[in-house]
C-alpha cells in the first residue's frame, strides 16, 4: 500500500500544475500517469501555445511539459508511470493502480485530484472502421512522437482548433492535405489557425461531412457532401475525395469513468464536452477528498487547465492543513487569471457550461 | 464582426482589412506590422513581447490594434505570435520595390538572394520574389522569419512564399 497526501491522476499540464501546486503548500504528493513519459496532450504539441506568458504562450507545447517536468522535480514529487489507476474503492477510500503489465497496487491519498484529460470522438458514416481512418491523436502520435507519416494524401474531418493544428502539422511533414471539412457552417477553431492553413493552399470546406469511406482493405478515397442547417445531407452535392487518409478531429469527450466508480455525482453538459463531474469552488466533486481539473473537469485549453490544476492542487493541499502562507494569494491570483481566459467571446461556451452546472451543483 | 468569408473559409476579405490596413503615413515611415489577428481570443502574446508599446491589449481577450505611433516594424512580435498572424510590412525598401517579412515553418528554408514564389491568403501564386533576408535565430525559436520583396501594392496580399525544389 503506498500512502501520500496528495495523490494526482494523470501527468497532463492540469496534474503537473496540481502535483507543484500542492507540494508547494507543503503536501507530500505521488502523480500517477500511464503513459511512460509526464506531459500529456503537450508532449504532441509542436506548435506555439496561445494564451498568456504565465501560462507559457508562445512555448511550444512539448518544451511546456519540459518545463513543468523540471518544476516537479525541483519540489521531489513523487512519480509513478507506466501506472494506470483502473478503479476505486469507496468504502475504504482506497485507488487501485495497474503498474506496468501485471502489478497491482493499492494507494491511499488523504486528498486525490483527477486529471485524467480527454478521448477523442469518433463519427459515424460507412466503412469508418477502414485502416486509414486515424483519430487525430493518433496522427499526431505517430507523426510528433514517433517521425511516421500516417499517409500521403490526407482529409482532415473537423474545423476545430485540433483538426487545424494537426492539418498545419502534416503539412509541415510533407503530407498533403487535400481538404479540411467541417459540418458546422463555420469555422470552429481560432481563425488565425484557419488563415494558416489556408495559405498553405489547403480548401476549409464548411458545411460539409462525410458520406462514406470506401475501399478494398484500406482507404481508398471517401465522398464528401454538403449539409443544411439541420445537418441534413443534400443530394446531388457530393465529391469524391482521392486520399489514402482520413483524420477524424470532431472533439474530444472528459475521461471520467474513475469519476463514475467513485459515485461522483455527474451531469451531461453539452458545452462542457459531455458527462462532466458536478464540483465546487474548489474543484472538489460531491465526493469529499476528490477534486477535479483540466479536460476531465471540461474539455477546454491546457492555459486552462493549468491554472485549473493549480487551483485543485492548492486547495487539496490545504484542505489536509497545508498552506506555505500564501495559500490566499496563489488562489486568488489563480482565479483571476482563469476569469480573464474565460471573459472573451470564446469563453461565452464553457462560461454558460459552467453556470449550468453550478445550477446542478445546488 | 468577422466576414463570412473569413469565417467560412478562413480568408479575410476587405471589410476585414479595411480594419487594419496600417495608415499613409505610417507605411511613409518604413517598415511596419500588421496583425491579422480579427477575433477575439484569450491571447497576447504580441503584445508582451513588444519593447515599444506598440500593441496594449486591456484584456486578453482585445484584438491586437497596433499603434503606428509606436511601432517601427521591428519584428519582434512576428515569431512570438502563436496565430502567425504577424506580417511587417516596408513599402520603402527600394525606389520600386517594398518587402513583406512573414514566418515560415516549412522546410527547405529559402536562402538570402534565392528568389522564390509569393503566394496570397488562399495560397495561389501571385508572382516572384527575392529574398533579402531570412531570421532564424534563438529568439525566432523554430519560426523563422522570411524577408521578400514584392511590387508595391502588392503588399496587403503577398502572405506566403513558396520554395521552388
Ligand atoms: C492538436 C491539439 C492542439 C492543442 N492546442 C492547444 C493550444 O494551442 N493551447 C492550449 O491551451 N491548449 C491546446 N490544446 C488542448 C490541450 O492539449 C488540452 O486541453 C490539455 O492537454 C488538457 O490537459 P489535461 O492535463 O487535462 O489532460 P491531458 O493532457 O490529456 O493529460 C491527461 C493525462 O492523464 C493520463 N491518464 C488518463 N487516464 C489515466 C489513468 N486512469 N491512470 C493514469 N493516468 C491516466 C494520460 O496518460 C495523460 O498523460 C490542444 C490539444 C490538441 C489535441
Ligand atoms: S513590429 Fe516591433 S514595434 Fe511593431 S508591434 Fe511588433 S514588436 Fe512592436
Ligand atoms: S499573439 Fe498573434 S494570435 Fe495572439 S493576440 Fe497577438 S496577433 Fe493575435
Amino acid at each position: 500500500m503506498i500512502n501520500t497526501d496528495v495523490a494526482v491522476i494523470g501527468g497532463g499540464p492540469a496534474g503537473l500544475s496540481a502535483a507543484i501546486a500542492a507540494a508547494d503548500m507543503g503536501a507530500h504528493v505521488t502523480i500517477i500517469d500511464r503513459n511512460h513519459e509526464l506531459g500529456g496532450q503537450l508532449l504532441k504539441q509542436t506548435h506555439m501555445f496561445f494564451g498568456s506568458r504565465e501560462e507559457y504562450a508562445s512555448t511550444r507545447g512539448f518544451d511546456i511539459a519540459n518545463i513543468l517536468k523540471e518544476e516537479l522535480k525541483e519540489r521531489s514529487v513523487e512519480v509513478l508511470l507506466n501506472t494506470t489507476a483502473v478503479g476505486y474503492y469507496k468504502d475504504d477510500g482506497v485507488w487501485a493502480l495497474e503498474e506496468g503489465e501485471d502489478k497491482f497496487v493499492k494507494l491511499k491519498a488523504k486528498k486525490t485530484i483527477v486529471a485524467t484529460g480527454a478521448m477523442e470522438r469518433h463519427l459515424l458514416f460507412p466503412n469508418n472502421d477502414l485502416p486509414g481512418i486515424y483519430g487525430a491523436g493518433a496522427v499526431q502520435t505517430l507523426m510528433n512522437q514517433y517521425g511516421v507519416m500516417p499517409g500521403k494524401k490526407v482529409l482532415m474531418v473537423g474545423a476545430g482548433n485540433i483538426g487545424l493544428i494537426v492539418s498545419y502539422q502534416l503539412l509541415q511533414a510533407g503530407v498533403e492535405v487535400s481538404a479540411i471539412i467541417d459540418a458546422a457552417p463555420a469555422i470552429g477553431g481560432y481563425l488565425v489557425h484557419a488563415s494558416k492553413v489556408r495559405r498553405q493552399g489547403v480548401p476549409i470546406l464548411t458545411s460539409y461531412t462525410v458520406k462514406r469511406a470506401y475501399g478494398n482493405e484500406v482507404l481508398e478515397g471517401a465522398t464528401i457532401v454538403k449539409v443544411d442547417e439541420g445537418f441534413r445531407q443534400i443530394p446531388g452535392t457530393e465529391i469524391d475525395m482521392d486520399i489514402d487518409t482520413m483524420c477524424i478531429a470532431v472533439g474530444l469527450n472528459p475521461l471520467v469513468e474513475l469519476l463514475w466508480q467513485a459515485g461522483c455525482k455527474m451531469r451531461y453538459i453539452p458545452q462542457l464536452g459531455g458527462h462532466v463531474p458536478v464540483k465546487d469552488e474548489d474543484y472538489e466533486t460531491t465526493v469529499k477528498g476528490i477534486y477535479v481539473a483540466g479536460d476531465a473537469a471540461e474539455i477546454e485549453e491546457a492555459t486552462s487547465a493549468m491554472v485549473e490544476g493549480r487551483l485543485a492542487g492548492l486547495n487539496a493541499a490545504h484542505a489536509i492543513g497545508f498552506d506555505n502562507g500564501n495559500y490566499a494569494r496563489e488562489k486568488d491570483n489563480a482565479l483571476k487569471r482563469l476569469n480573464a481566459l474565460r471573459s472573451g467571446p470564446v469563453g461565452a461556451k464553457i462560461r454558460n457550461g459552467l453556470l449550468k452546472l453550478a445550477e446542478e451543483a445546488v | 464582426m468577422v466576414s463570412q468569408r473569413l469565417l467560412r473559409e478562413g480568408v479575410a476579405d476587405e471589410t476585414d482589412l479595411k480594419e487594419i490596413i496600417p495608415p499613409d503615413y505610417a507605411l511613409d515611415k518604413g517598415p511596419v506590422a500588421v496583425a491579422e489577428c480579427f477575433q477575439e481570443i484569450p491571447c497576447n502574446p504580441c503584445s508582451t513581447y513588444c519593447r515599444r508599446g506598440a500593441i496594449v491589449l486591456e484584456n486578453i481577450n482585445d484584438r491586437p490594434i497596433i499603434d503606428y505611433d509606436r511601432c517601427n516594424g521591428c519584428t519582434l512580435c512576428v515569431s512570438k505570435c502563436p496565430g502567425l498572424a504577424i506580417f511587417v510590412i516596408n513599402k520603402n525598401f527600394s525606389e520600386d520595390e517594398a518587402t513583406v517579412t512573414l514566418p515560415y515553418e516549412f522546410l527547405p528554408l529559402p536562402k538570402k538572394g534565392d528568389v522564390v514564389i509569393t503566394l496570397d491568403r488562399y495560397g495561389s501564386p501571385v508572382g516572384k520574389g527575392k529574398v533579402v533576408r531570412v531570421q532564424n535565430t534563438r529568439y525566432n525559436d523554430k519560426t523563422p522569419l522570411i524577408t521578400v520583396t514584392v511590387p508595391k501594392d502588392m503588399i496587403m496580399n503577398v502572405r506566403n512564399i513558396k520554395v521552388e525544389a
